[in-house]
C-alpha cells in the first residue's frame, strides 16, 4: 500500500491551464467517485483550488498508480491534450507524498505563505471524499493528520501573523494608536481602491464612522452610500478633519492637500487626541512635515510597503520553523503506514498460533480424561509456552524491521513461511467494513 | 515569621522581575505566563508577611520606613495584578515589577524590627495609607507615561521591534495615565489633609513648613496643574506622559527625602 499524488500547481502550470482543469465543487463528488473506480486505485481524493489540482490515491503498485492517475488527469478536461498537460505534472509517493500534503495544508506550498484558505479547501475535499466513501484507513488517517498539522503550524509558528497587504498594514498600525475603533472616525480624502479597501478593513475591525470627500461631490455621495458614511464637500474637509481620528488620503492631486498647519489646527480643536494619517497617493498629498507634529502619526505608501516587506520576511523565517514541524509529523505518519504493512502479518501469526493451540488442547484434553483444575492449568500453560517461545523471535524481527526498507520483504517471507495469506485477506475485509462505519464527515472537524 | 515571609516574597519578586525583564527582549508567550504566576505567589507571601507583622506588632505596620516601602510595593503589585487580569497587558509587568522590586529591596536594606508605637501615633496609619495609595497611583501613571513615550517614539521613527509589538495602543496608555492621576490626586489630597490634622493634634500646628510638608505640597500643586491641564486645555497624550514621568521623579525625591530624614513618628 503506497500513497501517491499526481498534480500541478501555480508554480508548475500557468493559470490558463489551471482554470481549464479545475474541478468545480459541484462536480467534485462525481469526479472523486470516478477516480476511486480507476484501475489500481484503492483510496482516492481530489483537491482542486484556483492554485492547484491534485489527485491523491492509495495504490498497491506505485508505478502503475502513477500511470493510472496520469490517464485520469488527461481525461479531466476534454479541451486539454495529454501532450499539453503532462510536462506540467508532478509526482510524489510515500514519504514525499505525505510531506507534500502536510506542506499544502500548512500553506507552505501556497502562493502567499501563511494564507488561511487552503486548510478549509482541504477540509472540503476530504468531506466530499468521505461522503463518497472513496477514502480508507490510510487516507483518512493521513488527511486528519494533515489538517491537524495545518492548524498546529498556524498556532505554533508566526507563519500567519502580521499583515501582508498595504491596506491591512494600515489597520495594524492604527491598532497601535487606538485600542479599539468603536466611536472612532475615519476620513477618506479621495476614493482610490486601496483607500476604500483600508476603510473596509477598519470597519471590519469595529470602526463605525466614515467621512468621504472628493473633488467631485457626487462621487463622494455615491461612495458614502457604500460605507453608510457621510459625504463632505471638498472645501470643508480641513475643518472637518478635527473630527477624524484616522485620515486616509489617496487622490491624483499633484500638490499637498493637507499641510502641517491644517493638522496642527485640527489637533488644537480635538485637544491633542492623536491622529493617524495615511498617505497612499503618489505624488504625496500630505505634507511630510505633518510627521513632525506632536500627536500626529504620518505614514506614506513606502512606510506601509516597508511593513509588508518586513512581515513577509518574518513569515519566511517562521516558514522554516514550520518546515521542521512538518518534517517531524511526516516521520511519525510514515512510520505508522509502514507498521500498517507489518501489523496484519503479526496479528495473523498470533491468531494462527492461538487457533492451533486451542484445537490441539481440546483434542488432547478430551483424551486425557478427568483432570484436577491444577493439572488442566499446567497442560494449558505447556501449550501456550511452546507456541509463544517459538514465535517470539519471528515477532520481534518483524516489529524491528517495520521501520526499515526490508519491512515488505520480511512480511512476505513471514506470510509464506507460516502460510498466512488467507488469514490476512479475511481480516482486511473485516477492517475495511469497520472503517467505513466508524469514519463519518463529522470526524474531520 | 513575618521576616521569613518577607524574604520568600523578595526572592520570588526577584525571579518575577528577571522573567519580566527577559520578556521585554524575547518573543516567548510562555514566559509572561510563568512570570505572572511567580508575581502572584510573591504577592501571596508578601501579604502573609504584612499580616503576620501586623499580628506580631499589634498595630498596622506603617510606622517605619521599612514598612512604608514594603506596603508601597505590595499595593503596586496589587494594582498590577488587577490590571493584568482585567486587560491582559503582559508588558505592564516588565515595568511595574522592577519598580516594586527596587522599592522592596530598599525596604530589605533597612532595619526590620517592629517598633513599639506611642499611643498618640495610633491613628497615623490613615494619613500614611492615603498618601501611599496616592503615590502608587502616580507610580502607575509614571509607568503608563514611560510606556507611552517609548511607543510614541517607535511609531514616529517607524521602527518596529519586539517592544513595538508588545506595547499596547497609545490611547490605552494615555487613558491609563489619566485615570491613575485622577485617582491619585484625591488620595494625595486626603493624605495631606489627614496629615495636617494629625500634625495639629500632635504638635499643635497644621503646617510648620518643614521639608516634608513643602515637598508634599509641591507634589500636590504639580499634579493639580497636570490634572487641570488635561481637563481644560488638552494636556494629554505626549505632554501628559512627559509631565507624569517628571512628576513621579519629584514624588520619589520627596518620599526618599522625607523618610530618610527622621519622620516625626519613626
Amino acid at each position: 500500500m503506497n500513497i501517491i499524488i499526481v498534480g500541478l500547481n501555480h508554480r508548475t502550470a500557468p493559470v490558463e491551464l489551471r482554470e481549464r482543469l479545475a474541478v468545480p465543487e459541484s462536480r467534485l463528488p462525481e469526479a472523486v467517485a470516478r477516480l476511486k473506480g480507476w484501475p489500481g486505485v484503492a483510496e482516492a481524493l481530489i483537491l482542486s483550488t484556483c492554485n492547484r489540482v491534485e489527485l491523491y490515491a492509495v495504490v498497491k503498485d506505485t508505478a502503475l498508480g502513477f500511470e493510472s492517475l496520469r490517464e485520469y488527469f488527461v481525461k479531466i478536461a476534454p479541451t486539454v491534450s495529454g501532450e499539453e498537460l503532462v510536462p506540467y505534472l508532478y509526482y510524489f509517493d510515500g514519504h514525499d507524498a505525505i510531506r507534500h500534503l502536510f506542506r499544502v495544508t500548512s500553506s507552505l506550498d501556497s502562493m502567499v505563505v501563511g494564507e488561511p484558505q487552503i486548510l478549509g479547501q482541504v477540509k472540503v475535499a476530504f468531506d466530499v471524499a468521505l461522503t463518497q466513501k472513496t477514502t480508507g484507513v490510510v487516507l483518512n488517517k493521513v488527511l486528519k493528520k494533515a489538517i491537524s498539522v495545518g492548524k498546529r503550524v498556524r498556532s505554533e509558528t508566526g507563519i500567519a501573523a502580521n499583515a501582508v497587504s498595504v491596506s491591512y498594514a494600515a489597520v495594524e498600525l492604527a491598532k497601535k494608536i487606538f485600542q479599539n475603533f468603536a466611536g472612532k472616525t475615519v476620513l477618506l480624502i479621495g476614493a482610490g481602491e486601496m483607500a476604500k479597501l483600508a476603510a473596509r478593513h477598519l470597519m471590519q475591525a469595529g470602526m463605525q464612522n466614515v467621512m468621504i470627500t472628493t473633488r467631485n461631490f457626487e462621487l463622494a455621495v455615491d461612495v458614502a452610500k457604500h460605507f453608510n458614511g457621510l459625504p463632505v464637500p471638498f472645501n470643508d474637509f480641513p475643518e472637518e478633519m478635527s473630527n477624524a481620528d484616522i485620515v486616509i488620503c489617496s487622490t491624483g492631486a499633484a500638490s499637498y492637500l493637507v499641510t502641517a498647519e491644517d493638522v496642527q489646527k485640527a489637533l488644537w480643536t480635538r485637544r491633542n487626541r492623536p491622529m493617524f494619517l495615511i498617505d497612499i497617493s503618489v505624488p504625496r498629498n500630505i505634507e511630510p512635515a505633518v510627521g513632525a507634529v506632536d500627536n500626529a502619526y504620518l505614514y506614506n505608501i513606502d512606510d506601509l510597503q516597508g511593513h509588508v516587506e518586513k512581515n513577509l520576511e518574518q513569515r519566511r523565517q517562521e516558514a522554516m520553523k514550520a518546515e521542521d514541524l512538518v518534517k517531524d509529523e511526516v516521520g511519525l505518519v510514515t512510520r505508522w503506514i509502514k507498521s500498517l504493512e507489518v501489523l496484519p502479518t503479526i496479528l495473523a501469526l498470533r491468531r494462527k498460533a492461538d487457533d492451533i493451540q486451542k484445537g490441539e488442547l481440546e483434542r488432547i484434553l478430551s483424551r486425557l480424561g478427568p483432570l484436577t483444575p491444577r493439572q488442566r492449568e499446567l497442560v494449558e500453560e505447556l501449550a501456550s509456552a511452546i507456541s509463544n517461545k517459538l514465535l517470539h523471535g519471528a515477532l520481534v524481527a518483524l516489529k524491528a524491521e517495520a521501520d526499515s526498507t526490508n519491512g515488505p520483504l520480511f512480511t512476505e517471507i513471514a506470510q509464506r513461511l507460516f502460510d498466512l495469506e488467507k488469514e490476512i485477506e479475511a481480516s482486511q475485509l473485516k477492517e475495511a467494513a469497520e472503517e467505513t462505519r466508524t469514519v463519518s464527515p463529522d470526524d474531520v472537524h | 515569621m513575618n521576616v521569613l515571609f518577607f524574604e520568600v516574597s523578595l526572592l520570588l519578586y526577584f525571579l518575577g522581575t528577571a522573567l519580566f525583564l527577559s520578556q521585554l527582549a524575547g518573543r516567548l508567550e510562555g514566559v509572561s505566563q510563568s512570570a505572572f504566576v511567580i508575581a502572584g505567589s510573591a504577592f501571596f507571601f508578601h501579604t502573609l508577611a504584612l499580616v503576620s507583622r501586623m499580628i506580631e506588632g499589634g498595630h498596622i505596620p506603617l510606622t517605619t520606613m521599612h514598612e512604608v516601602l514594603s506596603f508601597f510595593s505590595w499595593a503596586l503589585v496589587l494594582v498590577f495584578l488587577v490590571v493584568e487580569l482585567r486587560y491582559r497587558i503582559h508588558i505592564l509587568g516588565s515595568f511595574i515589577l522592577p519598580l516594586a522590586f527596587i522599592s522592596l529591596i530598599s525596604a530589605a536594606a533597612l532595619p526590620k524590627e517592629i517598633k513599639a508605637l506611642a499611643p498618640i501615633f495610633r491613628n497615623v496609619w490613615m494619613h500614611v495609607t492615603l498618601s501611599l495609595l496616592g503615590t502608587v497611583a502616580f507610580a502607575i501613571a509614571f509607568v503608563a507615561g514611560l510606556m507611552y513615550l517609548i511607543q510614541e517614539h517607535l511609531l514616529k521613527s517607524k521602527h518596529r521591534n519586539a517592544l513595538y509589538h508588545k506595547l499596547p495602543a497609545l490611547d490605552f496608555l494615555d487613558d491609563l495615565n489619566g485615570k491613575a492621576i485622577s485617582l491619585g490626586f484625591p488620595l494625595l489630597t486626603l493624605g495631606i489633609i489627614t496629615g495636617a490634622l494629625f500634625a495639629e493634634f500632635t504638635r499643635g500646628s497644621f503646617l510648620n513648613w518643614n521639608a516634608e510638608q513643602i515637598g508634599a505640597l509641591g507634589t500636590w500643586l504639580f499634579y493639580l496643574v497636570v490634572l487641570l491641564g488635561r481637563v481644560t486645555v488638552g494636556w494629554r497624550a505626549k505632554r501628559a506622559a512627559y509631565l507624569t514621568v517628571l512628576g513621579f521623579a519629584g514624588v520619589i525625591f520627596t518620599l526618599v527625602g522625607v523618610l530618610v530624614k527622621e519622620h516625626p513618628f519613626a
